[in-house]
């Protein structure tokens, strides 16, 4: 074992027949903000459960601050936040009071609750609505006031299962900002995303996770350099055209990829490989050129197929 | 912190929300026992008195009836706190989720619901035996007596059926339960008239009630008259009722939130 917030060695999750997380390996470092991608089913929120001291691991090994949780939860979740995938506040109560009696579940005095209740509203912009009764704010300042309220015992670790589903966008970018800057306050973050920008966004490191296992592991960049080319051509033909020119354009990048509506062709230099296709007298209908992104590892990794 | 500290701190939390939402059950827990009193005690009961009844009941009706539906109202709240709030917590609303995230674990948080119905409770029963003695079914003393076997009752009943709950898909099953089974006991424990008047062959399987149980203690204490069954059985009953249902409610709840 290591000095890893977060250490799993085979770590397995079965529900009955139901094979839900399939023996991973892995290990978040203080500190830094380590993602966990993947489909629908994927294994992601079991794999958080046990981390959050909240499942019991069907087999492996598990350490979490130091501790196994099967035998240390309570100290464990003492010192976590934990933000989960739906919002369950209190909405009776009002932000203030969700705040309070949260930070009483972990037996702080109402005195440091108080304290640290004024800047976490900051923190989460959220001053105005002290007073507010939950129910009736938007998707995004409910998204915020979980977060503070995972925030309140000034957690070392903070699990985050997909904290920005649901948000409109601007909601999505202040939360990331927020995230952000937990992570410049030196807290470890645990996210887990089905979205690839958020992935890219936040994650120092990943894991790409299909049908319970760990596919693939690394930094958002390596993982576009292992697993993609630096830039993508993407290109579109008038109806009924594509098959005639999609076996044109093979061999023209190292790597091409023929989808219903368009072509995809993973390259190094996008410029360079549009010259090459103009000069077969390919005419597409329109071409667009971009950087490679994570969706196009997630996808070439987990499959096109529509998981639900 | 120990397990007693964080279930105080449930406690609390449940008391904070409970001063937001309190209007809600205010009609069903306070008047409904009185206008219960009024119909069946005060309209039914002259009925009664004045006709052949008064052969078998050596008491006014009222007077007959009011410790009886002390217990049943115990029940019923008990039986309320521990089905719709605890369907919301595991599964509408999951704020048991958020709760088990903290250092609280299945027992803390079972325990400190326990004691906050047990709170409820012990304000619902002290108006309602005000209210007994406001229409002169007994006196403050002996009202007051009848007030710690109602409670007893009522947190059987919410310890049984938190259980109950935490074992529910759906809220069918809270339905079902108030119809088949806190209905009846409602009505043939008991509280409106004597087991003695139900059909021979019937007698034991009302005994065997834990309402009846709790009506024969609230009625022996507030009237001061023969208890309907040795008050030890009864008390035993609902006490193993209590303890019972408490750890089945640790476990089940524990089966239903850590998987």
């Amino acid at each position: 074992m290591t000095d890893a917030l977060v250490d799993a060695r085979n770590l397995r999750k079965e529900f009955g027949e139901l094979v839900a997380v399939d023996g991973i390996d892995f290990e978040v470092r203080a500190g830094e903000a380590f993602g966990f991608l993947g489909p629908n089913g994927a294994g992601k929120s079991s794999t958080m459960k046990m981390i959050g001291s909240v499942s019991p691991r069907t087999d492996g090994d598990l350490r979490v601050l130091g501790k196994d949780p099967n035998e240390h939860g309570q100290e464990i979740r003492a010192q976590l936040g934990v933000i989960p995938q739906e919002d369950n506040l209190d909405l009776e109560l009002t932000v203030y009071e969700n705040l309070l009696i949260y930070g009483r579940y972990f037996g702080m005095s109402r005195k440091v609750i108080n304290e640290r209740i004024d800047e976490l509203l900051t923190f989460t912009q959220l001053d105005e609505r002290r007073h507010s009764r939950v129910e009736p704010l938007s998707g995004g300042m409910k998204r915020r006031l979980t977060i503070a309220r995972g925030l309140i015992n000034t957690p070392k670790l903070l699990l985050l299962d997909e904290p920005t589903t649901g948000l409109d966008p601007q909601a999505r970018h202040l939360l990331w900002d927020r995230l952000y800057r937990l992570k410049q306050e030196g807290v470890t973050l645990i996210i887990t995303t089905h979205y690839m920008d958020e992935a890219e966004q936040l994650c120092d490191r990943l894991v790409i996770m299909d049908k319970g296992r760990i596919v693939t592991e690394g930094s958002p960049r390596d993982l576009i350099e292992q697993h993609s080319r630096r830039e993508v051509l993407e290109m579109r033909f008038a109806v009924g055209t594509q098959e005639e020119y999609a076996g044109r354009l093979k061999g023209l990048a190292p790597r091409v990829e023929i989808l219903p509506d368009r072509v995809l062709l993973y390259t190094d230099d996008a410029d360079a490989t549009a010259d090459a296709v103009a000069a077969q007298g390919i005419v597409p209908e329109s071409t667009v050129s971009r950087r490679s992104t994570l969706e196009d590892v997630f996808l070439r990794l987990t499959g096109r197929t529509l998981v639900e | 912190m120990t397990m007693l500290a964080l279930s105080g701190r449930v406690v609390e939390a449940s008391a904070r929300v409970y001063r937001r939402t309190w209007r809600g059950s205010v009609i069903s827990t306070f008047f409904n026992p009185i206008l219960y009193l009024l119909a069946m005690g005060v309209g039914l009961g002259q009925l009664v008195d004045d006709g052949t009844g008064s052969t078998t009941l050596a008491i006014p009706y009222l007077t007959f009836l009011a410790p009886g539906l002390l217990a049943a109202t115990a029940m019923m709240t008990g039986a309320g706190d521990a089905s719709w709030p605890v369907m919301a917590g595991i599964k509408w609303r999951k704020t048991y989720d958020a709760i088990l995230a903290t250092p609280v674990g299945v027992p803390e948080l079972v325990v400190g619901h326990l004691s906050w119905v047990g709170i409820r409770l012990l304000f619902v029963t002290v108006v309602y035996s005000g209210v007994m003695t406001a229409f002169g079914a007994t006196t403050i003393a002996q009202g007051a007596l009848a007030i710690p076997p109602a409670l007893l009752t009522g947190l059987g009943f919410a310890a049984i059926i938190t259980a109950y709950t935490a074992r529910l898909k759906d809220e069918q099953g809270l339905a079902a339960l108030f119809r088949f089974a806190i209905m009846p006991l409602f009505l043939f424990s008991g509280t409106f008239f004597p087991l003695s008047q139900l059909p021979g062959w019937i007698q034991p399987a009302a005994y065997a009630t834990p309402l009846f149980h709790g009506v024969s203690l609230c009625r022996g204490l507030a009237l001061g008259t023969d208890f309907a069954v040795h008050p030890m059985y009864s008390i035993t009953y609902l006490l193993a009722m209590l303890i019972l249902g408490t750890l089945l409610a640790i476990r089940l709840m524990g089966r239903r939130l850590i998987t």
